[in-house]
């Protein structure tokens, strides 16, 4: 009986509803980049063309980088994110390192305080951070974001990078000690380089939420010398909200080098953030 | 999950040599510890503290009990503003739900289909909006949602549907679940990555005996991935509630700090951060915003306490 029989995917029909998706995930990005690279007349007359030779314009290129730092801010992200990146790959891997190798009193009961900060939002405690960093006289600095950075990504750091150092055979450590090679050099020499990947999957997922951080820059560094680039996209947009050159130009150079990174490590970068998210 | 793998891993048994207190444990532990404890707990239950206080003409604080609290949930000058933050969350929360969810969920069927060609170029461009920061995601959507640029406008034209345009960020009755939509358009990658990883994990041999006996694709999903991968939608559910009762770049970003139009798309992000920090003519007020950040804890928490005490318990009878 025809009606018995179950329901047929077909190929075409996959691809298609595939397809659509991704045009409507990717159309509302390619429309900015594409009129940022336009003159305004041809933003509000054609705005779904790409940008041809009677339309082209830098003129809202021109206008970001006079008008604004955007040099600076994006040192500024690069400082703050690569130096978090350190902190919670290398302080989580010592700490990961001691939870899983070491039997001590009061082990179980670290590693449970450790991972609180996986669930609760470090933003719910902004009210103490900022007095705390007014009382540090960290306001306005880079090491106020990235103090709290590295706090908000060591939970997560610690509890994956423990599940990696539990797998680590103990023939390895223990002909080690048996050559009488101290714990750190242990630490350093061998088990460091083993987990090398893991480190990679770690410094991946903590990346992007850093990175793309507004809620911190506006609090604790809005100064002029110390904002980030989403912070100063954010506070660009805002000012020149009737330039739609600027706008979209600094929409774009915001975008690009993203784009280009991700390009480049979306294997790994899908890969670590699956790994962490499911561990996590 | 977290509590329970870690207290019954087997461990080495070697602690320290032979008697010495073992200084090594300390070093490695000690960095971590210390900035963790003083950056995120310590402000934590500082601002529990801080939300049992009130602050003078003087700017002195003093003890106050829950009166922080009885002003947010009956005080008028609070208690409208909070109950509408808290009633829009939960309406930004069901839309993720409803919306984003589902289709994560069905995309991530298709791509996990066997044999589907180009399944890893479809899964890494879809993924692209959830890499960008919601600064940028929401200034885009702001232009194109636009009637002064009409990009929107004329492409529903197009198809025939330009009468059903409306300036939807700027009107009251839909500024919300607009907005709550661009935010599920960025975030659907989430979702999508998680339940396509564990749609993969799934053995074949759980599928192929299905397949002998004739049942199409469709029954497989429905039958037998869907039940398997509930665990990961309990997963997915419980980090887009905590996004969600945490969310604030969004809001900000394309509406204000005011979240207008007529305080229609504030969030407990955006009022917590009026509250304590204060915007124009409202001046900060640390202690009642630290009463917000708790209570904002505290749905977090109850949430969070749901998924694991309930949820998981339940579904790990059903893991592999």
């Amino acid at each position: 009986m025809a009606a018995n029989r179950p329901p047929r995917v077909s190929a075409a029909a996959v691809h298609a509803v595939l397809l659509v998706y991704t045009v409507i995930a990717l159309f509302p990005i390619v429309l900015v980049l594409f009129n940022a690279f336009k003159s305004r007349k041809a933003i509000f007359s054609q705005p779904l063309m790409p940008p041809l030779s009677d339309t082209f314009s830098l003129i809202g290129f021109d206008t970001v980088l006079t008008r604004s730092d955007f040099g600076l801010y994006f040192g500024n992200s690069l400082t703050v994110t690569l130096a978090t990146l350190f902190l919670v790959v290398f302080l989580g891997a010592m700490a990961a390192w001691a939870l899983s190798e070491y039997s001590f009193k009061g082990n179980a009961v670290l590693a449970l305080y450790l991972a609180v900060g996986i669930m609760i939002p470090i933003r719910l405690g902004t009210v103490s951070i900022l007095r705390l960093v007014v009382s540090l006289d960290l306001i306005n600095t880079l090491a106020a974001l990235i103090l709290v950075y590295t706090a908000m990504g060591l939970p997560l750091s610690i509890f994956i990078l423990s599940e990696f150092m539990r797998q680590i055979p103990k023939e390895l450590k223990d002909s080690a000690r048996c050559d009488g090679v101290g714990e750190y050099r242990i630490f350093f020499r061998i088990i460091l380089p083993l987990v090398r990947p893991a480190l990679a999957t770690v410094a991946v997922f903590t990346m992007v939420p850093i990175w793309n951080d507004l809620w911190f820059p506006l609090i604790l560094a809005p100064g002029d010398n110390t904002r980030t680039i989403t912070l100063g996209v954010q506070q660009f947009v805002g000012q020149y909200v009737t330039d739609w050159n600027a706008v979209l130009a600094s929409l774009t150079l915001a975008i690009i080098p993203v784009l280009i990174l991700y390009a480049f490590f979306s294997r790994q970068l899908i890969a670590g953030l699956t790994q962490g998210a499911v561990k996590g | 999950m977290a509590s329970t793998q870690i207290a019954e891993l087997p461990r080495a048994q070697i602690a320290g040599r032979r008697g010495r207190f073992p200084w090594h444990i300390v070093v490695f532990l000690a960095p971590a510890t210390l900035i963790y404890t003083l950056f995120m707990i310590y402000p934590l239950l500082d601002s529990l503290r801080l939300s049992l206080f009130t602050r003078d003409e003087a700017g002195v604080e003093h003890f106050a009990g829950l009166a922080n609290y009885a002003a947010l949930f009956f005080d008028s000058q609070w208690a409208d503003r909070f109950w509408n933050a808290l009633g829009n969350n939960v309406l930004f929360f069901a839309v993720h739900m409803l919306v984003q969810n589902p289709i994560a969920i069905g995309l991530a069927a298709l791509l996990s289909l066997p044999n589907l060609r180009f399944s890893n170029t479809y899964r890494t461009l879809m993924f692209t909006p959830t890499l960008l920061s919601v600064v940028i995601i929401g200034f885009i959507w702001k232009l194109i949602l636009s009637p002064t640029w009409g990009v929107a406008k004329s492409m529903l034209s197009t198809v025939g549907l330009g009468s059903l345009f409306a300036p939807w960020l700027g009107q009251e009755n839909s500024a919300l679940v607009a907005l709550s939509l661009v935010s599920v358009w960025q975030w659907v990658g989430m979702p999508l990555l998680l339940t396509y990883a564990a749609l993969l994990n799934i053995p074949d041999s759980l599928t192929e005996a299905a397949r002998v006996d004739g049942a199409g694709q469709m029954t497989i999903f429905w039958r037998i991935k869907l039940p398997l991968i509930w665990p990961t939608i309990g997963m997915v559910s419980i980090l887009t509630f905590v996004g969600n009762f945490n969310a604030f770049d969004l809001v900000y970003v394309t509406q204000g700090a005011l979240a207008g139009p007529n305080f229609a798309t504030d969030i407990l992000g955006t009022f917590f951060y009026r509250t304590f920090f204060g915007f124009q003519l409202q001046l900060g007020d640390p202690t009642m915003g630290a009463a917000v950040a708790t209570i904002m804890f505290l749905i977090i928490l109850t949430g969070v306490m749901i998924y694991f005490y309930l949820v998981q318990r339940r579904l790990q009878r059903y893991e592999l």
